[in-house]
């Protein structure tokens, strides 16, 4: 049973979670049978966008998790129109304060500073929260010493709250450097949708960059490049299996072998 | 300072093709300029300009977004737009400056990194990725100056530095006005109103303590805005040189760590 069944349940305000309907195919799936599944739909494989509790779940030793910065909440820092309802609205809709859950938790015994970002607190973009939030568990773990495991998933930058959200991108830069100088590890886990200003910052520092099956990883929005360059994007372009082949991401792994693949990793860079 | 203007006019006067872009700072603040091309992986971009000249006797490496005058010119220069190879050759060149312990001075001015197909090929994430990597570890002075437009993750990847400055009419955000319209109401036309509520001029920037100075433009020419800025640069260049490197990038992480703190 899943050790955040308090928190999703807190989520959703039930007991009992509805099922899930598998966007492309149609097929309604119970929700044990789609925890079971690791998020994936039984019958055509699509991967459904998973939330920070869900990823928590399936990734780290029942337990272990300890979080941090829960409680910090966005101002509106350049009182941006509706910003303040949109944010209400987020954190009804998630049940989360922003869109990024950060802490430490042990992966098959071994210690991590971990972030799982969450696409449904407003697409997951950053601003200064998540910006914060991010920089702080890097900072924790260069103190304590411990690697550091991003899954990220991120629209980009957040436009509500401007520039302070495109200098989040430099603030968590320069944390993820100094953590990298003191000798440590940096994961980054990309999954459906990376995009924008976190795939120009912390999506591709990693020193090894793993990405889910088909996720969209890429820079520019795909409208944006259509409009600037009157041409047809080829198929399969900004996928996962695009990054691979021109040498962006270090591996495509399977979500029911994530854990398994960041454990090996994480025990590999312990070896002496 | 009195502000005269609309965040729109200011967005429009930051555009205006006639505004002196990164060449022209080159032309009338740096001497014995030697332009130097390439990302030595790829190929070289001319939307971004650099090389090693001086500034009042001070070799100094210059790191310039240009969007060129005439339209073939424009064109060759994809109209300021950088590619991946643009930020490779920046960063290659910055390295180089680090190397003999050069200030670094990167004018800035562009409506962004070019979205295109092949920019995404060759990963136009990665390579501002790892310039705002390498760059919060850049032992040798950087100094940002804003002169255009700074559009956003494009603008950054020249932006991380010790001392942010930005011309009076230069705009700096994390979308465009038409862009951020076209998101909030569906209608790109209602770009002033976003470039409002945006906060990106240089009043509103400095206020927000994300630069650190402004030079102001009106009822300036050029070459007296031009010569003000140099005088700025010397101050600072002096200024930041008599840091260690280690107090120069804790200074550096420091500026960018309390942004949103």
């Amino acid at each position: 049973m899943s050790t955040f069944r308090n928190i999703i349940q807190a989520i959703t305000g039930t007991d009992e979670q509805p099922p899930r309907t598998c966007k492309k195919c149609g097929t309604e799936i119970p929700y044990s049978d789609y925890i079971a599944n690791h998020c994936i739909c039984p019958e055509c494989g699509t991967y459904f966008r998973m939330r920070a509790v869900e990823r928590l779940d399936a990734t780290v030793d029942p337990g272990s998790f300890q979080e941090i910065d829960k409680k910090l909440r966005s101002k509106d820092p350049i009182k941006f129109p509706d910003y303040s309802q949109k944010l209400d609205k987020a954190e009804k809709a998630s049940g989360l304060n922003e869109g990024v859950v950060c802490g430490t938790a042990q992966i098959s015994g071994m210690d991590c500073g971990i972030f799982v970002m969450d696409s449904a607190f407003m697409m997951g973009s950053m601003g200064t929260v998540v910006g914060e939030k991010i920089t702080r568990i890097i900072e924790k773990s260069t103190e304590l010493h411990l690697p550091v495991i991003g899954f990220i998933t991120s629209g980009g930058a957040r436009m509500q709250e401007g520039i302070f959200s495109l200098m989040q991108m430099a603030k968590v830069s320069g944390a993820v450097k100094r953590h990298s100088e003191a000798g440590l590890l940096y994961i980054a886990v990309l999954t459906d949708p990376t995009t924008g200003g976190i795939t120009a910052s912390f999506a591709m520092q990693g020193d090894i960059i793993i990405a889910e099956p088909k996720a969209l990883i890429g820079f520019a929005g795909q409208r944006v490049i259509e409009q600037t360059t009157g041409e047809k994007l080829p198929a399969g372009f900004q996928r996962a299996e695009f990054q691979l082949e021109h040498g962006f991401v270090d591996l495509i792994e399977e979500r029911p072998r994530m854990t398994y693949t960041l454990a090996k990793l994480l025990k590999l860079h312990q070896a002496k | 300072m009195a502000e005269t203007k609309t965040a729109y006019e200011r967005v429009q006067a930051a555009r205006n093709g006639k505004r002196p872009m990164g060449s022209y700072y080159i032309e009338h603040m740096i001497d014995d300029f030697v332009e130097l091309h390439g990302d030595r992986r790829f190929g070289d971009d001319a939307a971004i300009v650099a090389g090693i000249g001086t500034l009042n006797r001070i070799p100094v490496t210059v790191i310039a977004m240009e969007r060129g005058d005439t339209i073939e010119e424009r064109m060759k220069r994809n109209f300021g737009c950088p590619e991946p190879e643009g930020y490779r050759k920046a960063l290659r060149l910055m390295k180089e400056a680090e190397k003999f312990r050069r200030p670094i001075i990167c004018f800035i001015g562009s409506s962004g990194a070019y979205c295109g197909i092949e920019a995404e090929e060759r990963g136009q994430g990665l390579a501002i990725a790892e310039n705002l990597y390498e760059m919060m570890g850049m032992k040798t002075p950087i100094i940002s100056v804003v002169v255009g437009e700074g559009g956003s993750g494009g603008a950054l990847a020249l932006g991380v530095c010790d001392t942010a400055i930005m011309l009076e009419n230069a705009v700096y955000s994390v979308i465009s006005p038409e862009g951020c319209a076209s998101i909030l109401w569906k209608d790109s036309a209602k770009a002033p109103e976003a470039a409002e509520h945006l906060r990106l001029t240089s009043y509103d920037l400095l206020q927000f303590d994300v630069i650190e100075k402004l030079i102001p433009e009106s009822g300036k020419t050029d070459r007296e805005i031009c010569s003000e800025l140099k005088t700025v640069l010397l101050e600072e260049i002096q200024k930041l040189s008599a840091l260690s490197p280690e107090a120069l990038l804790e200074h550096r992480y420091a500026k960018f760590r309390k942004i949103g703190a």
